[in-house]
């Protein structure tokens, strides 16, 4: 690989970073002698492709392999999506279906790790796989930021909350520590900390779980990023506290009018809070759409699995939830085909198709795709009369009621 | 199966369909300092006069979010930790103070499912010795041998029989899960007691083990106490649902009765709080349609120093003075519908 990260445009293996952004070339070649990684096969012709929207984020055909003894581990294989600014974008899938390796690709978080990385993401039409690591570093904390799933683990414990809020703008900007302070107090106020004034000078084991977690909201704001990425910011609080946060994650959202990307297993949050949902399945993409596509009408056999699977809070219970059968792949040994085929009740129907065929995202509808061979109307009649009757069975509002108590 | 022989005795006299009473059950940890001179400096007051029954063949849902003592209630019930204060009757006996001797027999009959199926089986055991253990250290002989009932169990949890030579590493969270409630049932207990049973499982494998402790529930007419933080997952398994909040009990209530009224703000406000999967609106300016929500602001307070009086009203919208003096007693508002509060909702 070239030593430096640069100039290599298909598959890159991460760059290590470390220091300020000049520094880091230097001292990369100080830290790993060698370099880490192995030379990767360059992608012709994927150096000049421009993005075709104005989107502030656009992935396109991602990919994210990791090479381990056991076998290459393919945690995100051929991901697409964009995302404009003030919209929400939700990843849901169940563990190890890709949407943090996902993310961390965006972030550039895979640099310095044997990671291989192939696909481009433009971010605000800059290309991000093949910058070198110190031009991500300057972009990241910047102009885009992440909160992550647990705030006690990702906050450092020896420094106060006000120094980790302020390292990032005093990183990114020319201004004092004074200046950076201020800045962060006045990010823990619009957080909805009471008293910032004194709590900024407070260690993270002094705040709760909705504190801390309101204190990474603040730190990731700190330099008004374009794109905020946040890798299941509520799975660790409670209801009431993942309520709050989620209502501030919305409301500082229309005031800044940043790009958003929610990383969650829990399909109540995402609906909550996102515009346009991906639905990841071993590191694919099953179903892609607005909100109203993936919950009204979905159209893969994966989310009706998900949904017939979900017991609901506000609708009274009649009969058994319907599982999807199986468990999920090892991304080592992927099936041949369309990865849900294993568990998919409908595979069958069409004569062994799904089990050779790799199914493409296909659109269904205007802006709704789908990875799935089912023939359109196949589809939809299936929606329709099985999966939508089964719901109703399960939320109690069809007559078959046996199991209501009292 | 083959039920385990030597079952004790049942002294069962609970003629009210009460499989187990619990009444005024508390516990307090204390916190002490100093080593050589240790003193108490306060107590944790996890759980404070806790009363319920658990009806045969139904299951009993308890939530609260985390610090409420629900995961303390659990493990008193199994006595894996010993109550301060209160009584428990489990099938017409007094199993509160019962000595580790006295209480082996008991053991068949009460189980337990542990949270976390990563850490609550053994990695050096085999699944056969894992789902065997109850027989081995109940001295149980089953007739067609130990082995053989295992292999009955895995299957009955639907997992194959084969895989009985093998280690809980070889098995995904839902298998894992699986294999911890095939030990749950090796002995055929009357109550099992499951402490998060589903929390750690992804969605679609989440269903699979709900639906099977239904199945089970129906096969062995099992009774279950079953503790999450999961209100939908409540509604979908449980008949009646206790609510806890800071160690007290706060409503208690059959199911369709506690999700369409309930009475305590705070059972209120924490159904308001789930986010159900309805999708995202917009209105015609493209403006993101708001759910009515009540908002809890603030944290649980700590259980070391709980609020006075009502442990609610530091968060609670409804509060008054009252509630700053006087602990609201746990009434019966409707037939079967209990709640502490002293301006309950929807009545």
């Amino acid at each position: 690989m070239a030593a430096d990260g640069t100039g290599d445009p298909g598959l890159t293996n991460g760059a290590v970073e470390t220091g300020a952004p000049d520094r880091v070339a230097r001292e990369r070649r100080v830290r790993w002698p060698g370099g880490r990684g192995r030379p990767a096969p360059a992608e012709p012709g994927s150096v000049t492709v421009t993005p075709r929207t104005d989107s502030m984020l656009e992935v396109r055909d991602l990919r994210v392999h990791f090479p381990t003894d056991d076998g290459l581990v393919k945690a995100v294989d051929g991901i697409s999506f964009s995302l404009d600014r003030g919209r929400t974008l939700g990843i849901v899938g169940e563990s190890g279906s890709g949407k943090s390796v996902t993310s961390l690709a965006i972030m550039g978080m895979h640099h310095g790790t044997n990671a291989k990385l192939g696909g481009q993401i433009f971010l605000d039409g800059e290309e991000l796989v093949s910058a070198d690591a110190a031009r991500v570093r300057a972009l990241r904390g910047s102009k885009m930021a992440m909160i992550f799933q647990d705030p006690l683990s990702s906050l450092h414990p020896f420094y106060t909350v006000g120094h980790q809020i302020a390292e990032a703008y005093l990183v990114h900007n020319e201004v004092s520590r004074k200046a950076a302070k201020a800045h962060a107090v006045d990010l823990l106020g619009r957080v909805g900390i009471p008293n910032p004034t004194t709590r900024v000078d407070d260690y993270p084991h002094q705040f709760s779980g909705g504190m801390r977690q309101r204190a990474m909201i603040a730190m990731a704001l700190s330099c008004d990023p374009e794109l905020l990425i946040a890798d299941e910011p509520t799975t660790a609080l409670d209801v009431t506290v993942q309520a709050q946060i989620l209502d501030l994650m919305a409301s500082l959202q229309e005031e800044f009018g940043s790009a958003v990307i929610i990383i969650t297993h829990d399909l109540g949050v995402v609906a909550e809070i996102a515009d346009d949902i991906l639905v990841m399945y071993a590191g694919r993409a099953a179903e892609y759409g607005t909100g109203e596509d993936i919950f009204d009408r979905p159209a893969h056999p994966y989310a009706w699995g998900l949904l017939t699977s979900m017991p609901r809070l506000d609708r009274a219970r009649a009969e058994r939830l319907v599982p999807i059968p199986g468990t999920p792949p090892s991304l080592i040994n992927v099936p041949s085909g369309c990865p849900f085929h294993p568990r998919c009740r409908y595979a069958a129907s069409l004569n062994g198709r799904c089990e050779t065929e790799v199914p493409e995202l296909r659109a269904v509808a205007l802006g709704h795709q789908a990875a799935c061979h089912l023939p359109l109307d196949e589809q939809r009649r299936i929606w329709t009369e099985l999966v939508t009757t089964q719901l109703a069975r399960i939320a109690g509002t069809q007559t078959a009621s046996t199991g209501e108590d009292e | 199966m083959t039920a385990p022989q030597g079952q004790p005795a049942a002294t069962s006299v609970a003629a009210n369909g009460a499989l187990m009473t619990v009444t005024g059950l508390t516990k307090h940890f204390p916190v002490t300092r100093g080593i050589v001179l240790r003193r108490r400096v306060g107590v944790v007051r996890s759980v404070d006069d806790v009363s319920f029954d658990v009806n045969r063949g139904e299951t009993l849902g308890i939530v609260g979010e985390s610090g409420c003592g629900k995961t303390t209630t659990a493990r008193m019930l199994v006595r894996l930790i010993e109550p301060t204060a209160g009584q428990i009757v489990f099938d017409g006996r007094d199993i509160t103070h019962l000595r580790a001797g006295a209480m082996r027999p008991l053991r068949r009959e009460v189980q337990m499912i542990f949270q976390d199926p990563y850490s609550s089986l053994n990695p050096r055991q085999t699944v056969g010795a894992i789902v065997g253990a109850p027989f081995r250290l109940q001295k149980v002989k089953t007739a067609q041998g130990t082995k053989r009932s295992v292999q009955e169990l895995l299957e009955l949890v639907g997992l194959n029989p084969e895989h009985y030579n093998r280690y809980p590493h070889e098995f995904s969270g839902g298998q894992r899960q699986r294999i911890g409630i095939a030990r749950t049932l090796a002995l055929r207990p009357k109550l099992i007691v499951a402490d998060e049973p589903v929390s750690a499982l992804d969605v679609s494998i989440q269903a699979q083990v709900i639906n099977l402790m239904a199945d089970l529930q129906d096969e062995l007419g099992l009774t279950y106490v079953i503790i999450a933080h999961d209100l939908s997952v409540i509604r979908h398994v449980c008949d009646h649902v206790a609510v806890m909040y800071l160690g007290n009990l706060v409503e208690l209530a059959g199911r369709t009765d506690l999700y369409e009224r309930p009475r305590h703000p705070y059972t209120v406000a924490l159904m308001s709080a789930v986010p159900t999967p309805e999708p995202v609106r917009r209105d015609a300016d493209g403006r993101r349609e708001r759910r009515e929500r009540i908002r809890l602001t603030g944290d649980v307070p700590s259980p070391l120093n709980p609020p006075p009086a009502c442990r609610f009203h530091t968060r609670c919208w409804k509060a008054q003075e009252i509630c700053r003096t006087d602990a609201p007693p746990l009434r019966e508002l409707a037939p079967g519908h209990k709640v502490a509060c002293h301006f309950p909702e929807n009545t």
